[in-house]
């Protein structure tokens, strides 16, 4: 994958105000004060910037990307070059109270092995995504015949660094086949502005994006 | 400690009147007698060792907060001369001059760089070649073995002399690393940070293996004499050998193979003797040549031991529990095609320092150039000191605020 791609995939630099963007909103209300916390796919470590910030956390990155880890440097981040594939051995059962993939997961080549890993590693496990089964996404796929390129998803199909694509409804029922337990559950429906909603009808007809905080059960 | 200094306080090099954009200009180099008896040094080893004279290089201004000072290490061949040019006419500046300077890594605009030669050198520092006070004589193998934390020892004597109670930072790559770690693990709370490059937490076997064979090549020179040649011809050949085995360890295949395939060397077929063929048979060769030139054989000897002693984890059940003591904000930095000091190494460091709650980056540049990469890929690394050390700088002064 691109530097460019993986920039633009990940986490777009936040040159405006990165609370603006619902997801790192939602986590820096949800992490308690001085938690340790380990963002896999950290990009430029706006996040980060933000819990160390606002919650006094210890903060750790993982990304592959050399400029995200530049940027990182520069904002004073720990952050470690790595490749996600390579799954988190060097990291101690429970080490952190928060391990986060904020739109990593589609990109890595074992999810299920992430997963694991993150819950190996983590009292608890944050995911978001873009939930492919969102309605404008259901559209162009039945009326385009076409992958969906959209907001949410800005790929071509043999461009696009997502290469597992999921559903609100497939990580639901990935938890239940999988010893996960869903502690907290935010929905939106753009990753700026609109409301964040833990309750939203149909979510996975209406939300553009999901974010589970999840724990083993 | 007693120091007895041929010079006085710290002054910047003056500034030359033509200076190259980037460069700091003409330079002088600097003595200072240290750990005279009776405070003479204590080594690792159980011997007691002075005076030790260091010879040592500045660049940029100590501010009044004396918070500004960086020490940067040399590696195995290096020497107190890291930047700038001690006369107009000098054809290489010194040897990171790409990396020190107005405006660089390490910007002297901002920064006080001090680079001293270690204990053990022939550039100017206590060595195997320097006169034995109690025979007037030089030591040859008779002077004491050194470790890398004597070396530490040593700098943190001319620290001390200096009158900076803090190092901003210590930086260096290959053996340099090697010190700047053992700066943070044996010295914590004279420290903010490091910039290990290129190095280990210790000598693995092919490390040593490469040390010795190095070794063997000089013992095996006839004139190396048990280290009693200098009043004679000194070991050339077999420094020369240890020289071209070590420049192997520091190119990579790909990047030997980019150099010099097997292009041959001022003819277009072979001669089939065994006059020189190959262009990197004559590179070798050269590099030899140009290095006996400029190092004495024991100092090679002892180097190289310092660098096989050097074990961080030694005494303790994980390297995780030997870092225990490391509180530095640490920038640790691998190439993906070093294979003297694999970037596994490097992040094994970093995972130790994590685990421990440390404040640790690692970042890996994609070089084929081999171990190298660390003197080769200046821009890769300028993009990464330059932020990390403005963050350590202003972590610094706010701690500093904090405790006033």
């Amino acid at each position: 994958m691109s530097a460019a791609a993986q920039a633009a995939a990940g986490r777009p630099a936040e040159a405006v105000n990165p609370l603006q963007r619902n997801d790192f909103r939602v986590l820096v209300e949800l992490v308690e004060p001085n938690s340790r916390v380990l963002d896999l796919g950290c990009g430029d470590g706006a996040l980060l910037a933000l819990l160390r910030e606002h919650k006094q956390a210890t903060c750790y990155g993982v990304e592959m990307d050399p400029d995200g880890i530049l940027a990182c440097i520069g904002k004073g981040l720990s952050v470690f070059q790595g490749n996600l594939d390579e799954g988190l051995r060097d990291f101690e059962d429970q080490s952190f109270d928060y391990v986060v993939s904020d739109q990593s997961l589609t990109e890595v080549r074992r999810p299920e092995f992430m997963m694991r890993e993150m819950l190996r590693v983590g009292k608890k496990a944050v995911f978001c995504f873009p939930n492919f089964a969102h309605w404008r996404i259901r559209l162009q796929l039945l009326f385009r015949g076409r992958m969906p390129v959209d907001e949410v998803i800005p790929f071509q199909w043999f461009e696009t660094p997502n290469i597992h694509h999921l559903t609100v409804a497939d990580f639901r029922a990935f938890c239940r086949h999988h010893g996960m337990r869903v502690l907290d559950q935010y929905f939106f429906r753009s990753l700026r502005g609109g409301r964040v909603s833990r309750a939203m009808a149909f979510p996975n007809w209406s939300a553009a994006y999901a974010l589970f905080v999840t724990a083993r059960r | 400690m007693t120091t007895h200094s041929h010079d006085h306080a710290p002054v910047a090099a003056a500034p030359a009147a033509s200076v190259e954009p980037g460069s700091v200009g003409l330079v002088q180099p600097r003595r200072v007698e240290l750990f005279a008896p009776p405070a003479e040094l204590e080594l690792v080893s159980g011997a007691r060792l002075g005076p030790v004279t260091v010879q040592y290089e500045t660049y940029g201004q100590l501010n009044a907060a004396r918070d500004n000072a960086i020490l940067i290490c040399h590696a195995l061949s290096g020497d107190a001369h890291a930047a700038g040019r001690h006369a107009p006419e000098e054809r290489e500046p010194g040897w990171w001059d790409s990396a020190i300077g107005p405006g660089k890594a390490f910007d002297t605009d901002e920064h006080f760089v001090i680079c001293s030669n270690f204990l053990a050198g022939c550039k100017g520092t206590t060595g195997p070649s320097s006169p034995d006070p109690a025979t007037g004589r030089p030591w040859g193998i008779r002077f004491p073995m050194v470790t890398i934390r004597d070396m530490v020892s040593v700098q943190r004597g001319l620290i001390d002399h200096l009158g900076i109670p803090r190092l901003l930072a210590v930086a260096g790559g290959s053996m340099g690393g090697m010190q700047a770690l053992e700066w943070a693990v044996s010295c914590p709370d004279r420290v903010e940070a490091i910039i290990p490059i290129a190095t280990t937490w210790r000598l693995s076997a092919q490390g040593i293996a490469f040390n010795e064979v190095g070794r063997q090549a000089i013992y095996a020179d006839p004139n190396w004499n048990q280290g009693d040649y200098y009043a004679g011809p000194s070991p050339d050949a077999g420094l020369a050998i240890a020289r071209m085995i070590g420049h192997i360890t520091y190119l990579s295949d790909q990047s030997m193979h980019r150099k010099f395939g097997r292009n041959l060397q001022g003819k277009s077929n072979y001669d089939y003797s065994f006059a020189t063929e190959f262009q990197v048979e004559s590179y070798l060769r050269h590099q030899g040549e140009k290095f006996i030139q400029r190092f004495d054989a024991n100092s090679y000897l002892y180097i190289t031991k310092a660098m096989d002693y050097f074990n961080l984890g030694e005494g303790f059940p994980s390297l995780r529990a030997s870092l225990g003591r490391l509180r530095a904000k640490s920038l640790l930095i691998g190439f993906s095609s070093d294979w003297l000091f694999p970037p596994a190494e490097m992040r094994a460091i970093a995972n130790a320092l994590r685990g421990n709650g440390a404040d640790v980056t690692y970042l890996e540049i994609h070089s084929d150039a081999g171990h190298d990469a660390f003197l080769l890929e200046t821009a890769g690394i300028t993009r990464a000191i330059r932020p990390f050390l403005r963050c350590a700088h202003t972590e610094l002064r706010r701690r500093r605020e904090v405790s006033l």
